[in-house]
């Protein structure tokens, strides 16, 4: 993979973790209400996957989604907005932190009711399959919503009709508070898929380029028809389920285990230089000392970057809490709107009319 | 101006809306092959093929969503739920989704599904195959629930559904698919809102929608013969919204009023009309509305108790006898 595709993966997990952790903050100075699900601990799976996918794919997520659209291409300023409640939010203030939609970045939403994007997703696939158009669908969901009815319904259909979506589990172990192996009979989520014929592969989470190669892979199939594909991702939430959740069901070392794992520093060591020692330096031939200098220009290069990369991150985020704060709020002219712009049936009858 | 059976004006309606627009597609449980449980959806599948009458698996939740998230795409679904009763099964989609999402994304993105759904207490059916569904409907914002009455509405309503950019429910009465009328040969849409002056009269309205419309024209005609009782027919059509202006001017005109619906009264339609007519024009009652209506029970399989649990012509006479110190 060549230097520019990591660093803009590595870019967008740092402005994920740092939207997530401005959010939190918002919300504990009560300026964000409702709930809020937050992503930090799960970034390398939302940025692996969606640099895997083409920007014609659509995505459906989940209430956990605002890393989901940032990566997508939405503004920060625009998703800070709508956890705002804000107008110029990317919901018009109308959805919320749960419900992020985009028609130009073929966003397709953020769904609070577990499982019950599958269907969307699934409808998404068939009218793509349905216009014979080239894209493929991307759903996002978490371990929990396999037991849901939906799950298998869709999983049958989309394996039924061959249709062009790719299904990621996010799987962080944990239904809300319930681990796992108390929530699963079969803790394995990918095994689930293969009950439908869906070739379905478990991929570690916490590596995003194992992410992105395993994503790649199976768009690939997708695209050349071969249906449905099944990823789960192996992760782990750092926060609670939501802000509401202080987590405190999880055993701490596990927790701690699971943050030593941390993938944007595990991407971090993938990147950041490696300084030679005085004795590395001064020893060997010519061509290795001539190697260790211009990888050092490089690391100089590199340290430098990455300090301008986490302050161009930080720069950006504060502007889009700022974009937020002092962004009007929606009228309730603006909700009849949303609820009842419906120009093309007015029309109908306007043509009807004599 | 041809004769149709209320199944053939769906199918024409279908047809026509198909063969125009090739985004519109149609999907439920035997609707291709076999051609629909009530025959509404006969030969499209060989004329349209597979992808545009797809037979689901019996997952009533997950294609409804289907329908959603093709909508969301642009592209124009008829979802067909073989009975209304199997609607409960996809209320998350329908309630959660298809009424929201439009709402959600600030406007920006439409949803512009439709939904059939044959309801109704038919022949013996039993309790889970016998509901009436539309008190559920009509209390969620983000949803348009209409119900024809005859096979010129039954085509109307669903070409005009299928234009419409809003999430789109259709009651359609199992009783009522055999039932012949005439539909204009030309096309033609019924507005989805906005109810219908059926029979003109002056002593009092009879609000009815779907098959209890039948009974209250047969009351109708009964109450002018045996009693020179000259009563309104307001076919109400779209239940949501209500046509809360053409409720309040026929009562203006009338003074009295009773609503005949087939469903229990708890929290129907009938309560909605009643609560318009209170805010709209309370001074102009003579006498308290009424409703005639459903017994509150699971409807019974018996042949006789099926028919007393529901009101009929005979109900309607007499209530509006009493209403009207007769």
């Amino acid at each position: 993979m060549d230097r520019d595709t990591i660093r803009t993966m590595l870019r967008d997990m740092l402005r994920a973790r740092a939207f997530e952790e401005a959010a939190a903050q918002a919300y504990a100075q009560g300026e964000i209400a409702g709930f809020l699900h937050l992503y930090p601990g799960e970034e390398a799976v939302a940025v692996g996957v969606l640099h895997a996918a083409e920007p014609g794919d659509y995505v459906v997520s989940t209430y956990r989604e605002h890393v989901h659209a940032l990566v997508r291409g939405i503004p920060a300023a625009a998703i800070f907005a709508e956890l705002l409640g804000k107008k110029t939010g990317v919901s018009g203030g109308m959805g919320g932190s749960m419900h992020l939609f985009d028609r130009e970045r073929r966003f397709l939403g953020g769904y609070a009711i577990v499982g019950e994007t599958f269907p969307i997703a699934l409808g998404a696939a068939y009218a793509v399959a349905y216009r014979q158009l080239p894209e493929a669908v991307l759903c996002f969901f978490g371990d929990g919503a396999v037991n849901q009815g939906t799950f298998h319904e869709s999983l049958n259909m989309a394996a039924l009709w061959r249709l062009p979506i790719l299904f990621v589990c996010e799987n962080n172990r944990y239904q809300i508070g319930t681990e796992i192996h108390r929530h699963s009979a079969v803790t394995e989520i990918y095994k689930r898929a293969c009950g439908y014929g869906i070739p379905a592969e478990k991929v570690d989470g916490m590596d995003v380029l194992a992410v992105h190669e395993a994503t790649r892979r199976a768009l690939a199939r997708v695209r050349a028809g071969e249906g449905p594909q099944f990823l789960e991702m192996e992760t782990y939430r750092f926060r609670g389920h939501s802000m509401a959740d202080p987590g405190s069901y999880r055993p701490t070392v596990e927790v701690q285990a699971y943050e030593a794992n941390d993938p944007i520093a595990a991407t971090l060591r993938g990147v950041e230089f490696h300084y030679p020692s005085a004795d590395e330096l001064g020893s060997g031939h010519d061509c290795i000392q001539g190697f260790c200098d211009h990888c050092c220009q490089e690391g100089h290069l590199d340290e430098a970057a990455l300090a301008r990369l986490r302050q161009e991150v930080a720069d950006e985020i504060a502007a889009a809490r700022d974009f937020a704060r002092q962004s009007p709020a929606p009228s309730m002219d603006d909700a009849w709107a949303a609820l009842l712009r419906n120009r093309r049936y007015d029309r109908l009858f306007e043509e009807q009319a004599p | 101006m041809a004769e149709l059976s209320y199944w053939q004006a769906i199918l024409r309606a279908h047809d026509e809306e198909m063969a125009r627009d090739p985004l519109v597609f149609a999907m439920g449980e035997d609707i291709g092959v076999a051609g629909g449980t009530y025959k509404a959806t006969t030969g499209l599948y060989a004329k349209y093929g597979e992808k545009r009458v797809m037979d689901t698996p019996i997952s009533e939740n997950s294609y409804t969503g289907i329908g959603v998230g093709a909508a969301m795409l642009g592209c124009r679904p008829i979802v067909e739920i073989m009975s209304v009763n199997f609607a409960w099964l996809a209320m998350d989609q329908l309630m959660n989704n298809a009424a929201k999402i439009h709402y959600m994304s600030g406007g920006r993105i439409r949803c512009p599904l439709v939904l059939r759904l044959p309801g109704g207490t038919a022949h013996q059916l039993g309790a889970q195959h016998s509901a009436r569904m539309e008190k559920v409907f009509m209390g969620v914002p983000g949803l348009r629930v209409v119900t024809p009455s005859s096979p010129r509405d039954a085509y109307g309503l669903l070409k005009s559904a299928v234009r419409c950019d809003d999430p789109v429910v259709i009651i359609e009465h199992e009783a009522m698919y055999n039932l012949k009328g005439e539909v204009p040969d030309d096309e033609h849409f019924t507005p989805l809102e906005g109810s219908e002056v059926v029979r003109p009269g002056k002593d009092l309205t009879l609000f009815a929608y779907n098959i209890s419309v039948h009974w209250a024209l047969a009351a109708a005609e009964r109450l002018a013969k045996e009693q020179g009782v000259e009563a309104e027919v307001v076919d109400l059509r779209a239940l949501k919204p209500l046509d809360r202006t053409g409720i309040a001017a026929s009562v203006r005109k009338t003074h009295r009023a009773i609503v005949v619906e087939e469903d229990e009264a708890a929290v129907g339609v009938g309560a909605e009309v009643i609560a318009i007519l209170n805010e709209e024009c309370f001074f102009e009652l003579d006498a308290a509305p009424v409703r005639v209506h459903a017994r509150d029970v699971p409807t019974p399989y018996n042949r006789r108790l099926e028919k007393a649990s529901i009101p009929n012509a005979d109900d309607v006479v007499a209530a509006a006898r009493k209403l009207l110190g007769r």
